[in-house]
């Protein structure tokens, strides 16, 4: 099958591309790095079937960074149609990916993506010049409406070898040449967004913006979290689900598959927290208590991506992660990570350095809960108040911030500084958001109500079987002395290697003080990354650098429940 | 002057980079080379990124690497 690889600088737009040529959705961001890993789809061009490969983006093919080298790698090493992606609005910088590209000898197209916004900016691209120049077909799209892809379909049996030739030391002057030719600039004042912009990353006024939209975040989320459980998800599982379920429950009569599939009664009622069945709280738990926040995070999520704001966000922080041997950028997988810790884990790699790397990852598994693991803290601690969830927040901060500063000291390696592009803002696309929130919403229920109904039926052989008992009492000098935990709550800890937000839930029956319910919030979210983020980090970091994370994990788990357990008995 | 003394909202040319290759390399990947006019837009606190635009595009880079990028102000 013959193949085609979309290759570009970063933030391009490679991605859109990809997703209207091939229908296959891949999450697209307003940032360089949103694509770390390739991406394969399938296009139809007449009878014949075309391998589509979105490469992540290089600047050039001397590789700086891990994605970067992935990019390269998968250029130099597969066969097929190179599909150059430049961003019309920056030609210059791009050309030189393009004239490296071209020194490869390969059948290449060019694409000026961004094209409208190069238009609105001033930017006027003789496309048939350029076409002459270089020798290859030159085609002008905007993504993100779908404008030139079909013209680019089109003329994909175009692709050829370049024909043009420069010296190696003289391609920038070369590019300078082309770009005088088919470039004209017109003169234009600054927009709005571009002076809003700026007043993002001053410090004076971008710090109080940051702190300003964090807060707003954080309450929007919460805002759209609870409205959606208590006016939707609550009255759906209450009025309709429960009946329904009681009448289950009494013609099954109480049997394996009672305990089962709906669960334990709680005073002859069914508790969608408790019971513990695969229909109650194996569906309560992901649908009713964590969709709607894991919904509201990255609707929020998705804006802050599409709009550019999250490298302005890396520039501000970037004093404060350096404390840590990181730079600002590694906000980004601490960002995500609070959506997932998976995506956090992959999008470590816009990080240069094994170190930065695993400085970035410890520090996002540790101290860094997903948003299942939020929404049901949220949906236990909260009862106690704000003051309670404040305590299990702020712990985790505080952590985060010694961890880093610790880490700095204990991996010796190199921390490269920041030097990352700053894509202007752009005004999100309402279409473009709503897919990819609807992607994000798919895939979450794809992979977390599998796991966590796999969760439930493993608690309940551990009970049947005895071997909560048995490891809550050989633990129990750990657990309660250290910990202050009933050993019932070893349960929650084995589940959590499966689900964090199930092993929280587990929590519920135990009957827990307040303190008792912080000290095991905060020790749930750090001893153990759940599955599926420890499947990646052993990929991403390497099986002796995810043991040493690992180690690093259970201590700081150990110590700061410890910690946390003796702050609350002594006041 | 190095690209750190330079006054955000002032232009400058870029004279020269005391650094190895691999920062040249990363420096010329997004556009910033010796005889290039760059514009500085803002500066951080306490030895923060310093951001600079360089024809079209935005650029933030680590203190450390701006203090060795050699600018002669202009205009």
């Amino acid at each position: 099958m013959r193949k085609i690889l979309l290759v570009g600088n970063p933030n391009v737009g490679k991605s859109v591309i990809f997703s209207r040529l091939t229908g296959v959705y891949v999450i697209a961001s307003n940032y360089p790095g949103t694509t770390v890993e390739y991406t394969k789809g399938y296009m139809h061009l007449g009878d014949e079937k075309i391998e589509i490969i979105d490469v992540p983006g290089t600047y050039s093919l001397d590789p700086t960074s891990k994605a970067e080298e992935v990019a390269v790698k998968m250029i130099t090493e597969t066969e097929g149609i190179l599909i150059d992606i430049i961003d019309a609005t920056n030609l210059e910088r791009n050309l030189n990916l393009a004239l490296q590209l071209i020194k490869l000898k390969r059948p290449m197209i060019i694409v000026l993506n961004l094209w409208d916004e190069a238009g609105h900016i001033g930017i006027e691209i003789d496309k048939n010049r350029l076409e002459l120049i270089l020798g290859i077909p030159v085609v002008s799209t905007c993504g993100i409406t779908g404008e030139g892809i079909r013209e680019l379909v089109k003329r994909i049996p175009e692709a050829k070898v370049s024909d043009f030739e420069y010296e190696k030391d003289e391609r920038w002057g070369k590019i300078g040449e082309i770009v005088t030719k088919v470039q004209k600039v017109r003169h234009r004042h600054h927009t709005f967004l571009e002076r809003l912009g700026d007043a993002t990353i001053h410090p004076l006024t971008g710090i109080p913006i940051a702190i300003l939209i964090l807060l707003l975040i954080f309450f929007i989320i919460r805002r759209i979290g609870e409205g959606l459980i208590s006016y939707l998800f609550d009255p759906i599982f209450e009025n309709l689900w429960a009946p329904l379920i009681s009448s289950l429950s009494r013609s099954i009569g109480p049997s394996i598959f009672h305990d089962i599939l709906i669960g334990k009664l709680i005073e002859g009622r069914i508790d969608f927290v408790e019971s513990l069945g695969l229909l109650t709280t194996g569906l309560y738990v992901p649908i009713a208590m964590v969709l709607p926040y894991v919904f509201a995070f990255y609707l929020v999520l998705s804006i802050l991506e599409d709009s550019g704001y999250l490298p302005r966000l890396g520039v501000l922080v970037d004093t404060i992660m350096h404390r840590f041997g990181i730079h600002g950028l590694a906000i980004v997988p601490m960002l995500l990570g609070l959506g997932c810790n998976v995506p956090g884990a992959l999008a470590t790699r816009v990080l240069e350095t094994r170190r930065e790397r695993f400085i970035a990852a410890t520090m996002m598994a540790i101290a860094v809960p997903c948003m299942a693991q939020i929404a049901m803290i949220f949906g236990l601690v909260g009862r106690y108040g704000p003051k309670a969830l404040f305590f299990v927040f702020f712990s985790l901060f505080v952590v985060w911030l010694i961890l880093g500063i610790l880490l700095k000291t204990l991996i010796r390696g190199e921390s490269p500084e920041i030097f990352v592009e700053i894509p202007p803002y752009r005004l999100p696309y309402l279409k473009a958001i709503l897919t990819k929130v609807e992607m994000r919403i798919i895939s979450f229920l794809f992979e977390a109500v599998p796991w966590v109904l796999i969760g439930v039926i493993i608690v309940n052989i551990l009970y049947v079987s005895g071997v909560i008992s048995f490891l809550g009492t050989i633990l129990a000098p750990l657990i309660t002395g250290l910990l202050g935990l009933p050993p019932e709550a070893v349960a929650a800890l084995i589940i959590g290697f499966l689900r964090k937000d199930v092993a929280v839930g587990m929590l519920s029956p135990l009957g827990l003080s307040e303190s008792q319910l912080i000290v095991a919030s905060v020790v749930l979210t750090m001893y153990f990354p759940c599955a599926a983020t420890f499947t990646i980090l052993l990929r991403e970091l390497g099986i002796r650098d995810m043991c040493r994370s690992a180690l690093i994990m259970i201590i700081t788990a150990l110590t700061i429940g410890t910690i946390l357990n003796l702050i609350f008995t002594v006041f | 002057m190095t690209l750190t003394e330079l006054k955000p909202g002032d232009e400058g040319i870029v004279m020269g980079i005391s650094g190895g290759r691999g920062m040249m390399r990363k420096l010329e990947s997004l556009g910033i080379r010796i005889g290039v006019k760059i514009k500085k837009i803002s500066s951080q606190l306490m030895g923060g990124p310093v951001i600079v635009q360089v024809g079209n595009t935005r650029v933030a880079i680590g203190y450390g690497m701006a203090h060795r990028i050699l600018i002669r102000p202009v205009g």
